[in-house]
């Protein structure tokens, strides 16, 4: 701090304080909800938790909203971890193996390949809906994990990430252990890879909150409930024509959807904001 | 583009290395991309049986539908007010966080966990606080003399989902922010603090041109975010309702082409939204430096 001013140092840590205060007040009442009955719910404004955590929580985990054609949150929660593993891990190792063979060897279509990679970045799922739809259908992959997971995997970013961390790798290691007699595949596994162990836990969790927070994507290929993730199972329980929705159920579903990405982000928080910096900048 | 000064030599293994991506690029990304242009030139009636080429139809039809306009406007006075209350208020806490340096990092951990909420999930939280019977917030408004609901109204509906998307990427942009301003050299700030310029003046003349790099890459990024991840708030809520107040563009194309079937329509704003989002990403390449160089 510059200077010292009490008054507004106070200005600051009220501003600070009402921020984050308004940040956590949709969690705290839904937190609220998840823990009334239903009718105590639909009678409107409780700010304090009620005594049904648990009896919701198993009901919502081991049946599920049941009105609403939703399978119980415990396998969709299932279904979701499988899906952001997946997706992280999938995109990780293809991007190294990729970013490998680009900053390694000198092979024709190398710019190619390159640039192949790169207009990933400019194909979103959200712009190529239907004809990626098509695709997943005509090669069977849908309701599978397979074709949750698979779409998802390419990445620009991880590989640039990659391609740009293995260019910092001084030459003089890669030589030394060429006379050691290592080849390629030696190298990479026991000298590049775990120098990029950093630079791979940090992608981890942004990948893996990435591949939980996938909305459209499951919404498209998965018509069997077994196969629904949380995330997108959720709206399935809002979608109630003829009936009021369960709210406290849908709450504790909000709840469990967001307890797992939130806490991989508060416990990896330094890993977190380094990824995040590295793919973006 | 570089490679290392010492490479490996091999005819086969680069390709081994390189196949799944390739693979995978080209069945789940370059193939439907190129669908999806060439299905743009094609009408299908509405059992699929039969197709034909309609050249540029589509687009036709595109520009003198309003419907499709409308979601248009909307699209954009969607994501300006998403883009601008989110950085607004991340830059405001990231100012005050920066101001007080010790406890940065606290507030930086209670500040950021809303990224990791899916916007779905932000949408279904907000969903709940705002609805008219039960929810807290409408009472709240109800008691200040403003009926709140977004099944009738569609200011309301829109103003809910700017809040549920605005809320979860603050976050990301108070994150970059606070970054940005962290490097900005402490002895700047400290001899316009010994010329007499408060922390106002320092702000508008030091910090925020200073900034402005940050202030622009954000912009886009959160451009990007507002066209296209916000797809699960308007599904899970509003439904682009009501009327069509809050169906974006990416809704669109989703209605279209799995409630509509109206394959070449839906087909044509994907065209549409691939050339935004080229357009998007030239200008983050061409006008913000990044460190990757090819």
């Amino acid at each position: 701090m510059v200077e010292n001013r009490p008054l507004t140092n106070i200005v600051t840590h009220g501003v600070l304080i009402l921020g984050a205060a308004v940040f956590v007040l949709p969690i705290w009442i839904a937190f609220v909800a998840s823990t009334h009955t239903g009718r105590e719910v639909n009678r409107g404004l409780t700010l304090w938790p009620g005594d049904q955590f648990i009896a919701n929580y198993t009901t919502a985990l081991t049946e599920g909203v049941a009105t609403a054609g939703a399978p119980p949150l415990a396998l969709m929660l299932f279904n979701s971890t499988v899906m952001a593993l997946a997706i992280a891990v999938g995109k990780i190792t293809i991007s190294l193996l990729s970013a490998f063979a680009i900053v390694y060897f000198r092979f024709p279509f190398r710019v190619l390949a390159f640039w192949t990679i790169f207009v990933t970045l400019m194909l979103p799922v959200e712009v190529r809906i239907l004809p990626t739809f098509e695709v997943v259908a005509g090669l069977g992959l849908l309701n599978s994990y397979a074709g949750l997971s698979i779409p998802l995997i390419a990445s620009a970013t991880a590989t640039f990430l990659f391609r740009q961390f293995f260019m910092t790798v001084p030459d003089e290691l890669t030589e030394a252990a060429r006379i050691d007699g290592a080849g390629p595949l030696r190298f990479f596994r026991d000298i590049l890879v775990p120098l990029s162990r950093t630079n791979l836990a940090a992608l981890f969790v942004i990948l893996f909150i990435y591949g939980w927070n996938q909305y459209l994507w499951p919404l498209l290929v998965t018509t069997d409930e077994s196969y629904y993730t949380i995330v997108m199972g959720i709206q399935r329980m809002l979608a109630t024509s003829d009936q009021l929705p369960e709210w406290h159920l849908i709450m504790a579903t909000a709840i469990l959807a967001m307890i797992p990405p939130v806490l991989v982000i508060v416990l990896m928080q330094r890993l977190f904001v380094r990824g995040l910096v590295e793919v973006e900048k | 583009m570089r490679t290392k000064r010492v490479v490996f030599r091999s005819l086969w293994l680069p390709y081994l290395l390189i196949a799944p991506q390739i693979a995978i690029t080209a069945i789940f990304f370059l193939w439907p991309a190129g669908q999806a242009i060439y299905q743009s030139f094609l009408r299908q009636d509405a059992f699929g049986l039969r197709t034909e080429f309609v050249g540029l139809e589509n687009f036709a039809r595109l520009v003198n539908d309003p419907l499709y306009l409308k979601s248009f406007t909307t699209t954009l006075v969607f994501s300006a007010l998403v883009a601008g209350i989110s950085m607004g208020v991340a830059l405001l806490l990231a100012v005050m966080a920066d101001r007080v340096l010790r406890s940065a990092l606290f507030y930086r951990t209670l500040l950021i966990w809303p990224y990791a909420v899916a916007p779905a999930v932000a949408g279904v939280l907000w969903f709940f606080l705002f609805n008219p019977t039960i929810g807290i917030a409408a009472y709240f408004l109800a008691r200040l003399g403003y009926e709140w609901n977004h099944y009738a109204s569609g200011t309301d509906a829109m103003a809910l989902i700017v809040i549920a998307a605005a809320w979860r990427q603050v976050s990301y942009n108070f994150l970059f922010f606070l970054a940005g301003l962290q490097a900005i050299p402490g002895s700047l700030t400290e001899a316009a603090a010994m010329d007499a310029a408060g922390p106002f003046k320092r702000f508008w003349t030091i910090q925020l041109p200073l900034l402005s790099p940050t202030v622009f890459f954000l912009l886009v990024v959160n451009l990007v975010y507002a066209f296209f991840d916000t797809f699960g708030i308007v599904h899970a809520t509003t439904r682009g309702g009501p009327g069509n107040d809050t169906a974006i563009l990416v809704f669109e194309v989703w209605r279209d082409a799995f409630e509509g079937l109206d394959l070449g329509f839906s087909a044509a704003q994907s065209v549409v939204l691939m050339a935004i989002v080229i357009a998007l990403t030239a200008i983050q390449f061409r006008y913000i430096e990044r460190r990757v160089e090819y």
